[in-house]
């Protein structure tokens, strides 16, 4: 059987495991070094218990990384994987994926390695959108160089770097990808389980660029980060779940939702007070992306709001089928004769 | 006369011209950015080519587009050097120096030896344009240029009589006069014309009406050398005596970019060029991307660092990755090559070098980055380095550059220059069937005990590791910039692992085989050895060879291997009483050797952007000879 078998399009060409597989299948030998209570070992969990789900070969999955905390990521995976440098994970999966059909490839970066050091790689890998998925660990702090702020951290932050309070403006990392036209960006936390597994199902199935956002726990050097959107009676009013087809609404209740807004803009409002006809009813297809973008505005750095699942999912021809297609294309149309192009049009003969 | 030529001067009455033979002539066309003198240049290259000269070109052009029209800066010119014996330079100076504005005589005049040949458009010497470049009387109507055979001719107003009835505009017509000038220029030096003709036919297919405008401007000027009574002589340069075989013209970049495909033919791998547009390295790129149904994908990233890492990424997959810059791009993939290093991956980095620090001289030529490329990184990062030594000489050197990253998984830089890239020569074209076969075989099982995978575990001869590439069944590992444990490729901060891997990775290095250094020394008798390397070579063998004719023994050797160098070279330094090594920087070779080999070497730089002249060099060589001798 073959992924397209499994109607996976985002994995077409890559060779599905003859056996069932178990997440024990993908820890590899080597021992993890996160922090007790590090975020990342619920993502890695996660991703571990799901990718059996995907019923591909192993030795076809790579994970790509770069630098700092999550970087670690792919020395803990049994599957290919390479650890390489600050912020260039995206350029150098770039490469693999396009010269490698048959490869799952996925990237593992954090906030300051993918939107600091890495941002110009990041955008223009989801703009030529190659088939790759980047998980993007965002702890809102420099972790591996032990607490200085990073592009995600609100505007004051006291750090190690900035006793008197930070002065950047932070990225709205959604709203980046966004902005740069990703066909498919989510978000999710790393204590939801359940959410984060089902945007990691949806980016796989995806066919090019994914972006996933995942909030994740710094122990050490930000920890409590998202716990309002963690804690009961918190998080019912601040999360606002997406799911394809419905109409937008969230609280314990379900009494708040989202509606249209002024030019283009989205707001929440209470369902009493508009009716519920006048929710949104989330199109994650929609080719525009400035619906999209409209929702990731809804989510706030001192998240009083905060949008998780699927924002966008949109079918784009990705960089890395048409580059192949290219060479495939002049391979048909022309055969090789490296001794006649070395000749070229205008010779001449010295006889000896 | 040949047939050839009555052909090109078709319908033109042939009039008794004196012919005189010379063994070799240069000419220099300059002119505007926009007059085309690049074009003018590299056609009369082919002509010459074609006929069978040997030959050497010089492209010099300005780095702005389209600099400020009739100014200094903004003087393009091309310089073809072509002859009837085996010549290695594009020539100090020109025997005849084709000016099409004030502009370009002003910046080339002073090259053009006394008794020069001196072709002027006299169309452009008009006060604005003559005062632009500060003279005051034009110098067609003072004494200034006594010195010269001064050829004045309208080819502007020439050209647009000629095109007179073809409808084209005059500004477009007026466009043509470089192929005017080519045109007297074919007709006093008796080139072939078909190879033109048919050339800019193709060129201009969408536009058939420009194609012959051009071909009736290119005759046009023909013609005038032929009817008018200015020129009273023409020249023959009797085709070379090279070695037997089959030549084409070819410039360093293409013959880089062919022996890139060659290596994805004999190695049966794909390539994966990841590079970014930059000065003079683009062509490479270029040439590529129109050849990729040779299993080569060009990628044009967002940056120098995407560009290489992409090309590392592919190298991963098990594809032969390339990436192709010039030195402020090398400045910033330098960490990705350090991660190449590291994770021991084959990689090849074509460097074309130009004039630095920073953006420098973007189209000029420079020696500056061998220590760059050797020494560039952080850590004991070393890599294997070679250089071609002239624009030929790219195709075998792509080829031993993708040998040893394969061989050896490892980065190795290939230095080009701006001289080389855009300079062309003959080339006798190599039988496919000579190339060397590069296969390389990645593992498929696992070499450990107990079914293990050990990725860092080396062929006991060449110290490379063993290449297993992501879709091996069994193989799954990790790899990355940390530093690993012997063997396995874990994660180690092991002190003494350190310390080990940091010697394995020098010793892989240290352990490529690279072929002897060859000494070139006639008489057997020399006491100073002439050392260089990259495009220094022509100028060097040139300067050679005269002060060998004024009677003094020296000898020659050109290193294509700079890191590591060849086996004998220490033998062949301890050989010389002097060793003189000339390079375009400011002694960066030099340097090494000192270092490496206890050899007082006598360092003689110039970093003036352009090539050695070979007069320059014999002066240089002649002091020091005489020195020799007479110790």
């Amino acid at each position: 059987m073959t992924t397209i078998d499994l109607g996976l399009p985002g994995l077409a060409g890559v060779p599905a495991a003859d056996e069932p597989q178990k997440a024990k299948d993908y820890k590899s030998d080597q021992e993890v070094r996160w922090c007790p209570g590090c975020g990342d070992y619920v993502v890695l969990n996660a991703v571990q218990s799901f990718l059996p789900s995907l019923g591909l070969k192993r030795e076809n999955i790579v994970f790509v990384s770069g630098i700092g905390c999550s970087s670690r990521f792919p020395y803990y995976m049994n599957t290919y994987g390479i650890h390489s440098i600050h912020g260039r994970a995206p350029a150098i999966a770039t490469g693999l994926a396009t010269a490698r059909p048959d490869l799952s490839v996925w990237v593992v970066t954090g906030d300051g390695d993918a939107l600091s050091i890495g941002g110009n790689h990041l955008i223009h890998t989801l703009r030529r959108n190659v088939n790759l998925k980047i998980l993007l660990f965002n702890n809102r702090i420099y972790g591996l160089t032990k607490g200085q702020y990073s592009p995600t951290s609100e505007t004051g932050k006291v750090t190690k770097s900035t006793p008197m309070g930070s002065l950047d403006y932070p990225f709205n990392p959604v709203s980046l990808a966004l902005g740069a036209e990703a066909t498919f960006v989510g978000r999710a936390l790393d204590s939801d389980r359940k959410g984060l597994t089902e945007v990691l199902r949806q980016a796989a199935e995806h066919r090019g660029s994914a972006l996933v956002e995942i909030y994740q726990n710094c122990p050490i050097f930000n920890d409590g980060a998202f716990d309002v959107l963690k804690e009961p009676g918190q998080a019912e009013q601040r999360l606002i779940p997406l799911e394809h087809g419905k109409p937008i609404r969230f609280g314990a209740e379900g009494e708040y939702g989202v509606v249209r807004s002024g030019f283009g803009a989205l707001e929440v409002a209470k369902v009493e007070e508009v009716g519920e006809d006048a929710l949104v009813v989330h199109d994650a297809h929609a080719t525009d992306p400035s619906y999209a973008f409209a929702l990731s505005r809804l989510s706030t750095q001192d998240l009083s709001h905060t949008v998780t699942g699927v924002f966008r999912s949109v079918r784009r021809e990705t960089y890395d089928d048409l580059a192949r297609a290219q060479v495939a294309e002049a391979r048909e149309a022309k055969p090789t004769d490296l001794q006649s192009l070395l000749r070229g049009k205008d010779t001449w003969t010295v006889v000896g | 006369m040949s047939t050839s030529l009555d052909e090109g001067a078709a319908g033109s009455t042939p009039r008794p011209t004196r012919v005189t033979k010379l063994d070799r002539v240069v000419i220099r066309f300059a002119g505007d950015s926009g007059d085309g003198m690049q074009l003018t240049g590299d056609r009369f290259t082919s002509e010459a080519a074609a006929f069978g000269n040997d030959l050497s070109t010089m492209p010099n052009f300005p780095a702005e587009i389209r600099a400020p029209q009739g100014t200094i800066p903004g003087v393009s010119s091309f310089q073809v050097h072509f002859a009837d014996y085996d010549i290695l330079t594009p020539g100090d100076r020109p025997d005849v120096l084709v000016a099409m504005n004030p502009a370009a005589l002003k910046a080339n005049i002073a090259d053009l030896p006394a008794g020069g040949i001196l072709i002027v458009n006299t169309d452009e010497f008009v006060k604005r344009n003559l005062s632009k470049v500060g003279y005051d009387v034009s110098p067609l109507e003072d004494e200034s240029l006594s010195q010269y055979q001064v050829y004045e001719v309208a080819m502007a107003t020439l050209t647009q009589g000629a095109l007179a009835e073809t409808g084209l505009g005059k500004k477009d017509a007026e466009r043509c006069k470089n192929m005017f000038a080519l045109g007297l220029l074919s007709w006093m030096y008796h080139r072939p014309t078909e190879g033109t003709e048919r050339f800019l036919r193709e060129k201009f297919a969408r536009k058939p009406e420009i194609a012959e405008a051009n071909v009736l401007a290119f005759r046009a000027g023909w013609n005038y050398g032929e009817t008018t009574e200015a020129f009273a002589v023409t020249y023959e340069v009797a085709p070379a005596k090279l070695n037997p075989g089959t030549y084409r013209q070819i410039t360093g970049n293409t013959a880089l970019a062919y022996g890139v495909v060659a290596a994805a033919e004999q190695s049966r791998l794909p390539v994966f060029l990841g590079t970014y547009p930059i000065t003079p390295a683009s062509d490479i790129l270029h040439e590529l991307s129109k050849l990729k149904h040779y299993n080569i994908t060009t990628f044009q990233a967002e940056d120098e660092i995407a560009g290489i890492g992409a090309a590392l990424g592919a190298s991963y997959g098990g594809a032969l990755g390339v990436t192709s810059t010039s030195g402020p791009g090398v400045a910033l993939k330098s960490e990705t090559i350090g991660l190449a290093v590291m994770t021991e991956l084959p990689l090849v980095i074509i460097d074309v070098q130009r004039g630095g620090p920073s953006t420098g001289l973007p189209t000029k030529t420079e020696q500056a980055d061998l220590l760059q490329a050797l020494y560039g990184r952080n850590g004991e990062s070393p890599v294997a380095v070679l250089a071609p030594q002239s624009p030929a000489d790219c195709f075998a050197m792509a080829l031993e550059a993708a040998r040893i990253a394969l061989t050896y998984r490892t980065p190795v830089f290939l230095l080009s220059d701006g001289a080389i890239a855009n300079g062309s020569e003959p080339w006798l074209i190599p039988d496919v069937e000579d190339l060397p076969d590069l296969s390389v075989e990645f593992a498929t099982e696992p070499n450990g005990a107990d079914g293990a995978f050990l990725p860092y575990l080396r062929d006991p001869e060449t110290l490379a590791r063993a290449w297993a590439v992501p879709g091996t069944a069994g193989l799954q590992h990790r790899i990355g910039g940390l530093e690993k444990a012997d063997g396995t490729g874990n994660i180690s901060y092991d002190p003494d692992n350190h310390d080990r891997m940091v010697r394995l990775r020098q010793a892989k290095i240290d352990g490529i085989t690279v072929p002897d250094l060859t000494v070139d020394d006639p008489s057997g008798k020399a006491k100073t050895l002439v050392l260089g390397w990259g495009s220094s070579y022509g100028p060097i063998g040139a300067a050679c060879r005269r002060v060998r004719k004024l009677g003094h023994d020296v000898a020659q050797a050109h290193l294509r291997y700079l890191n590591p160098f060849p086996r004998n070279l220490g033998e062949v330094l301890s050989r010389y009483d002097k060793v003189v090594v000339p390079e375009m920087n400011l002694g960066q070779l030099a340097l090494l050797l000192r270092a490496k080999y206890l050899v007082d070497a006598i360092s003689y730089t110039k970093v003036a952007g352009l090539p050695f002249k070979a007069e320059e060099l014999q002066g240089v060589l002649l002091d020091i000879a005489k020195g020799a001798d007479a110790a």
